[in-house]
């Protein structure tokens, strides 16, 4: 049951990829309409499919390296749903969609049984520690994507060229403000993720602060957008800066979340 | 029955010649009555704007029409026969109605796509209606040319990009700054390009409105009329501070913003976006300014070439609209031809044959056991009856003479000749 309602979200995600892409290249009310449809009931199937696993695991599922990516792509969808509400950029979606796409492939590849969970992780800190580390990076994962979309927007208007994307891409005012938004958003979020984080291993292992090599880049990351909101406000780096920091600071987070998996072993066990 | 339309519009002549044709404000009533008045015409409507005039009729003679009209217009207008001649043209029957839905789609217009056209194929209809000028055929014409028209702009992209140098202005302005009602803007120097650009600007929602000139004098003069304010011009780099938009036309003969002036702007601005619209010949803002980041700076000819890029995308909409209109031409010209009186008969008679057919079909399987005679009797009674129902419509289909496109009309309304 679980894996179906999985796969049936994973279904559905690629299908809005490539509605996405088509709307690249040849959109329409009638594409974007879709993939908004399409991205709606993944993520219903994706919320049940988490929500059955929790009820099944009797924890939160962000324990293992299958559960947190598939909750990433969650927390950015979700995200994406929210900027809706004011700003409706569909064309949003053509960006992101694929970002979410790969993160649920990633995780359908990894081992997805159910495990005991070990005793470190038996903590109502788990709970909150994750869900504001998602939460935050996942709000930096669409600034991402806005970043992208002000370089290109940004390109047309400086080249003058106005073909392909210009006329559907929002003016670059409307992007700079809503990356600023994205990372007013994922900052606190994240420094949160860094407090509470510390505040378990202290519990945990009684040391706030190993230096291990996740703690370490999730500080590198902190310190990057703690850069884009000081430079913005005192310096004025707007506009091309700002969604060049943004692509940056997420670069970082990929490699702070897969990077470290792939080289070596840290606290962070269950990934 | 034909439509027959004559007129004249900006291809074929010159503005005098237009003018001299025009029928303007209460002219046009008038004009729209005599017009109907004229013994060869049945229908009529008056299209009169800045670029075109035309006359549309539902006549049955060309020839004797076209000529009535003519001497109409010469005489309404007060000119010599031999003028209008020349300038005039004459589309009649399927051309009449390809060119009346090309000109509601504006593909006839000096500038294609553009939307004013609508409205005033709207206006024209309208005034024939409360004229009652209008009846069946036109009135199908005006509705068909009218939702040709939308069909045409919701299907293609025909009507998207600004073709004139100040609306490209305008819409690149949308696309830097979403919403220009917070957005100030500066006008620089004074000249007939940067005042329409500051004018769209304005209409477009632009909160405030500084000028600057040379002349004081002038700078006030112009910021009365664009209820703005007047600012000193060598002091306008304080007041580029807090300008989003600056439009430059001053006939200064070399640069009056450098890079380096324009950085120390931008520090003070905090970085914040600023659209640079440099209209002067020769160029007044350093070219160069265009690298600084959250600074784009649009000349003359790069105004230009947005406007050919969209032009271009224009023409290749139109074509795809040209589709749109033939298709529509078709099913106008068979609605036209089921107006014939010779059709509608025969239909009449197949629709109540079959009527009679089912009945007699229904009431026989109802009653299995009845014998041939039976049959026979019911059969012979129903067709009687059939053929007493319609030979009233139809003995008046035939024989009418006046007003038949009505007739049929209302006859293929009355027995729901038209619903499948």
């Amino acid at each position: 049951m679980g894996v179906l309602l999985f796969e049936l979200a994973l279904t559905f995600y690629f299908a809005a990829t490539i509605i996405g892409i088509i709307e690249l290249f040849k959109g329409s009310k009638i594409t974007s309409r879709i993939i908004v449809l399409l991205a709606a009931f993944g993520f219903a199937l994706h919320t049940i499919c988490i929500v059955y696993r929790y009820v099944e695991a009797g924890h939160i599922p962000i324990t293992d390296a299958h559960e947190a990516t598939s909750f990433f792509a969650w927390c950015i969808v979700l995200i994406f749903f929210v900027l809706q509400i004011r700003y409706r950029v569909v064309l949003l979606s053509s960006f992101i969609m694929p970002v979410v796409f790969i993160l649920m492939l990633l995780s359908s590849m990894l081992p997805r049984e159910i495990k005991p969970l070990s005793p470190v992780l038996q903590s109502y800190w788990l709970g909150i520690h994750t869900v504001f580390a998602f939460l935050g990076n996942a709000a930096f994962a669409l600034a991402f994507g806005i970043g992208v979309m002000y370089l290109v927007q940004e390109h047309y208007v400086k080249s003058k060229h106005l073909g392909g994307l210009f006329e559907r891409l929002p003016s670059l005012q409307i992007l700079d403000e809503i990356n600023y938004r994205l990372i007013k958003m994922g900052f606190p979020l994240l420094t949160l993720a860094i407090i509470t984080g510390a505040l378990w291993a202290e519990s945990a292992w009684g040391n706030y602060w190993d230096w291990d090599a996740r703690e370490v880049w999730s500080l590198i990351t902190w310190f990057i957008y703690a850069i884009v909101i000081h430079a913005r406000l005192v310096a004025g780096w707007r506009g091309r800066r700002a969604a060049v920091l943004s692509i940056i600071g997420f670069l970082t987070i990929l490699i702070a979340f897969f990077g470290i998996k792939l080289f070596r072993k840290g606290l962070h066990v269950f990934l | 029955m034909r439509i027959l339309v004559v007129g004249l519009n900006h291809k074929v002549a010159d503005i005098e010649v237009r003018e001299k044709l025009a029928f303007d404000g209460p002219r046009l009533n008038e004009g729209l009555i005599r017009f109907k008045e004229l013994p060869e015409v049945h229908e009529a409507v008056i299209l009169s704007t800045c670029n075109r005039v035309e006359l549309y009729a539902h006549v049955h003679d060309v020839e004797k029409a076209s000529e009535s009209i003519k001497t109409f217009l010469a005489e309404f207008h007060g000119i010599r026969r031999s003028l209008l001649d020349n300038a005039l043209y004459m589309y009649d029957a399927t051309d009449a109605v390809r060119h009346v839905f090309r000109v509601a789609s504006s593909l006839d217009s000096m500038i294609v796509g553009e939307p004013q056209i609508l409205g005033q194929i709207k206006d024209a209809f309208e005034l024939a209606l409360e004229k009652k000028t209008t009846g069946i055929l036109l009135n199908k014409l005006m509705k068909k040319a009218i939702s040709v028209a939308k069909r045409v702009r919701t299907e293609t992209r025909i009507a998207e990009n600004a073709v004139s140098i100040s609306f490209a202005a305008v819409e690149l302005a949308r696309k830097i700054f979403t919403d220009l009602s917070k957005r100030t803007c500066l006008l620089l120097g004074a000249g007939e390009m940067a005042e329409l650009a500051a004018r769209h600007l304005i209409t477009n929602g632009v909160k405030e409105v500084m000028v600057a000139n040379r002349t004081y004098e002038r700078a006030c003069d112009l910021a009365r009329e664009f209820r703005g304010r007047p600012v000193k011009f060598n002091d306008f780099i304080h007041e580029m501070f807090h300008a989003d938009i600056v439009i430059c036309s001053t006939g200064a003969p070399d640069y009056i913003l450098r890079k380096n002036e324009m950085q120390k702007v931008m520090k003070e601005r905090k970085q914040r976006q600023v659209f640079l619209i440099d209209i002067s010949v020769p160029r007044n803002i350093d070219p160069e300014i265009n690298g600084l980041d959250n600074v784009y700076l649009y000349n003359i000819d790069d105004l230009q070439g947005v406007v050919d890029a969209n032009v271009f995308e224009r023409q290749r909409e139109a074509e795809k609209a040209e589709k749109i209109v033939a298709e529509e031409i078709e099913t106008f010209i068979k609605w036209q031809a089921s107006l014939d009186s010779v059709p509608t008969i025969k239909a009449l008679r197949e629709k109540a044959e079959e009527m009679k057919k089912e009945e007699i079909d229904r009431l026989l399987n109802r009653f299995a056991g009845l014998g041939e005679k039976e049959r026979e009797a019911i059969e012979y009674m129903a067709t009687a009856l059939m053929n007493k129902l319609i030979h009233p419509p139809t003995a008046a289909l035939k024989d009418s003479s006046e007003d038949k496109e009505s007739l049929v009309a209302l006859v293929r309304k009355l027995y729901g000749i038209d619903e499948e």
